[in-house]
């Protein structure tokens, strides 16, 4: 059964406490994002009626924003999402032949999970970063400014991590 | 005129990004000594609700999110009913392709959007003041969280602020990424916990927006623009920049120039100085030519080098929001939000485009017709153009749906992704015609510079 720890649980309040009493279903985004964080990079349906529960919502209306948004995974993620943007100004600075090179580097397309579950490869539309293109956001930061020399100190330092963490 | 005032550069006024580079400015003390939260004191001390507003309308400051809407005058219509809260809502959504700069204001000058909120939030009776931030600037959250903790421990936050009785909390709400809920009552839905849906309008959120309360929404930059509105008042405001362009305008420049960035202007200097001088983009990269300039963010018209830099009628273009739409749509664009797209010689306008349609296409809510269908078949038509499927006919077809579109919306991204097509063909036909006509060239290499949009030199491409 999923259920917040201690520390989870003072970040669920603390999110409570920005909305008026009668007005709880306004934390639904960001307690989400905290579930999100806390399971495992996604939402299972088990983690919505969880997050349900919490707010005295319906689950259709937690399944109903989950689908709307495109920050919140309705399947596993690799432990690390390379989202790299494909809009115009990223476009026209390269970001193509950047998605292409991640690609063949991963041995995944666009959409895909490397088999032992370490990269996820998606494309985004505009991150609000297009002055610093080609991009992409890795977790809770942006890669900016990328090139292939860039994209494999990336995966290295992300393989790293890996190990000293495990 | 000389105005008697710290925040004169030789290249023109900073109101906003004059403080940006000082060392540690991000921390309470150092923006404190720096002359931060003057306006805040001003305000809650000596001004009333009322007379911040009539400043704030005096100044002619316009909304910098995009629609470029009088501030001041949008205040004013916040109802007051008896007992009901009112909310101020500061739309740090900032989605719109092309368009940085918030961001750029709350990484580096978090405390001066946390003054303007307290000064504006005072001005429009806000207890509990919103920031809706786009989800993936998840960093950002935690700089704008230390900003009001800091705030709030020197008194400018929280109970009876400087004794005037008037509280005030501003919370940080993260989005989880959708273009749509930069629209105004789409972000208070998001903000109540709901789809991104756009609501029928009115009533308008003045009437009842977040929670069915009085509510005004306004760009992260225009609410930091508060700031020197009242530390000048109004009418110097209104002294700096042309006609109904006042002030000084954010823009966050990108694409094929020499230094991308975010750059505040006084509205009074050239798109061409713009684009060359080293104080701006510092000209085309690579030492390549201009060909075209989408100069408000992905939604509003493209347009060619020529009609870039000089209106049609011959006269130079300016950077403000009367000058670029000269031309109405047939040969004129945008300010929009400041997002300013530059394409060299070698770019495809096709596959641009083709981005932006893509792009539209995703972001579309789906609660009309002519919206989620349209921007799904502009889109295929698109990519069969690009990929070398397209037929002659699928040009005016493209014409016919962006003209379906536009105007038969409930919000106007309908619009936003209509116009951006609409000028592709108007000003670009050849290209949309040489990809049809060439299709397996057109796969290898770009149309290049069409001789129209050359400014400089009369030959034929
Ligand atoms: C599809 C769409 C997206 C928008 N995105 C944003 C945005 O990201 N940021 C913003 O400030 N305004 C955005 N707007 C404009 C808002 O609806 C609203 O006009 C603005 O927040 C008002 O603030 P202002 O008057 O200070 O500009 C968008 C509008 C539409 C139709
Ligand atoms: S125009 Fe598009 S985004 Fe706006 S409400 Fe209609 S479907 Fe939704
Ligand atoms: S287009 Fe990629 S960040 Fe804006």
């Amino acid at each position: 059964m999923v259920k917040f720890n201690d520390i989870q649980e003072r970040e669920f309040n603390r999110l409570l406490a920005r909305y008026p009493n009668d007005k709880k279903k306004s934390a639904l985004l960001p307690v989400l994002h905290l579930a999100q964080d806390s399971f495992g990079g996604w939402l299972s349906s088990e983690v919505m009626d969880y997050v349900a529960s919490l707010l005295e919502l319906k689950p259709i209306e937690v399944y109903e924003v989950a689908t709307f948004y495109s920050m919140y995974n309705l399947k596993p993620v690799g432990k690390y999402m390379f989202e790299v943007c494909q809009t115009g100004p990223c476009m026209i600075k390269g970001s193509d032949e950047i998605i292409a090179y991640i690609g063949v580097k991963l041995g995944i397309k666009p959409g895909e999970t490397t088999p032992d579950g370490m990269f996820t490869l998606k494309t985004v539309e505009c991150l609000g970063a297009c002055g610093y293109a080609p991009m992409m956001q890795l977790g809770k930061h942006y890669k900016e400014h990328l090139t292939k020399e860039k994209v494999d100190a990336i995966i290295e330092e992300c393989r790293k991590n890996a190990a000293t963490n495990n | 005129m000389f105005l008697n005032f710290d925040f004169i550069y030789d290249m023109g006024v900073k109101l906003l990004l004059e403080k940006a580079h000082v060392e540690g400015i991000k921390n309470y003390d150092v923006y404190r000594r720096e002359g931060g939260y003057r306006s805040a004191e001003k305000a809650l001390k000596t001004m009333s609700p009322d007379t911040i507003v009539e400043e704030v309308k005096k100044s002619g400051l316009r909304g910098r999110g995009g629609a470029g809407f009088p501030a001041g005058m949008k205040w004013s219509f916040i109802a007051k009913p008896e007992g009901v809260p009112r909310h101020l809502v500061c739309n740090a959504d900032e989605s719109e392709p092309g368009t940085f700069k918030d961001r750029y204001l709350m990484e580096y000058l978090p405390h001066l959007l946390i003054e303007g909120l307290i000064v504006s939030s005072f001005a429009l009776g806000s207890n509990d003041t919103y920031i809706y931030i786009r989800g993936e600037y998840a960093w950002i959250v935690d700089i704008l969280e230390q900003a009001i903790t800091e705030a709030k421990n020197n008194g400018w936050l929280g109970k009876n602020i400087l004794g005037t009785g008037f509280d005030c909390n501003i919370h940080v709400q993260r989005g989880a990424g959708a273009y749509i809920c930069g629209e105004e009552t789409a972000l208070l839905e998001s903000l109540e916990g709901k789809r991104g849906n756009p609501r029928i309008k009115p009533p308008f959120p003045a009437v009842k927006g977040l929670w069915q309360r009085p509510t005004v929404v306004n760009n992260v930059e225009t609410l930091c623009a508060v700031v020197p509105v009242i530390n000048m008042g109004g009418e110097e405001y209104a002294k700096i920049g042309v006609g109904r362009s006042t002030g000084t305008k954010l823009i966050s420049a990108c694409g094929n120039i020499n230094k991308p960035g975010v750059y505040e202007i006084d509205m009074t200097i050239s798109v061409e100085e713009f684009i060359y001088s080293d104080e701006y983009c510092g000209g085309i990269a690579n030492g390549k030519r201009l060909k075209a300039c989408i100069p408000g963010g992905s939604s509003v018209p493209i347009l060619p080098a020529n009609l870039l830099l000089k209106t049609a009628k011959g006269e130079t273009r300016y950077m403000n929001y009367e000058s670029l739409a000269d031309g109405g749509f047939a040969t004129g664009s945008m300010l929009g939000s400041g997002g300013f797209i530059v394409l060299d010689e070698d770019q495809c306008i096709v596959r641009h485009t083709l981005s932006l349609t893509r792009f539209y296409r995703h972001e579309s809510c789906g609660q009309c017709s002519p919206c989620r269908e349209g921007t799904h078949w502009m889109d295929r038509i698109m990519r069969n153009i690009e990929y070398g499927k397209g037929k002659m006919s699928d040009i005016d077809l493209l014409w016919e749906v962006q003209g379906n579109i536009e105007g038969n919306t409930i919000c106007p991204l309908g619009d936003a992704a209509a116009w951006p097509v609409a000028a592709a063909i108007r000003h670009f036909r050849d290209e949309f015609e040489w990809h049809i006509t060439n299709p397996d060239e057109a796969q290898k290499r770009n149309f290049g510079l069409a001789h129209y949009a050359d400014p400089f030199l009369n030959i034929t491409a």
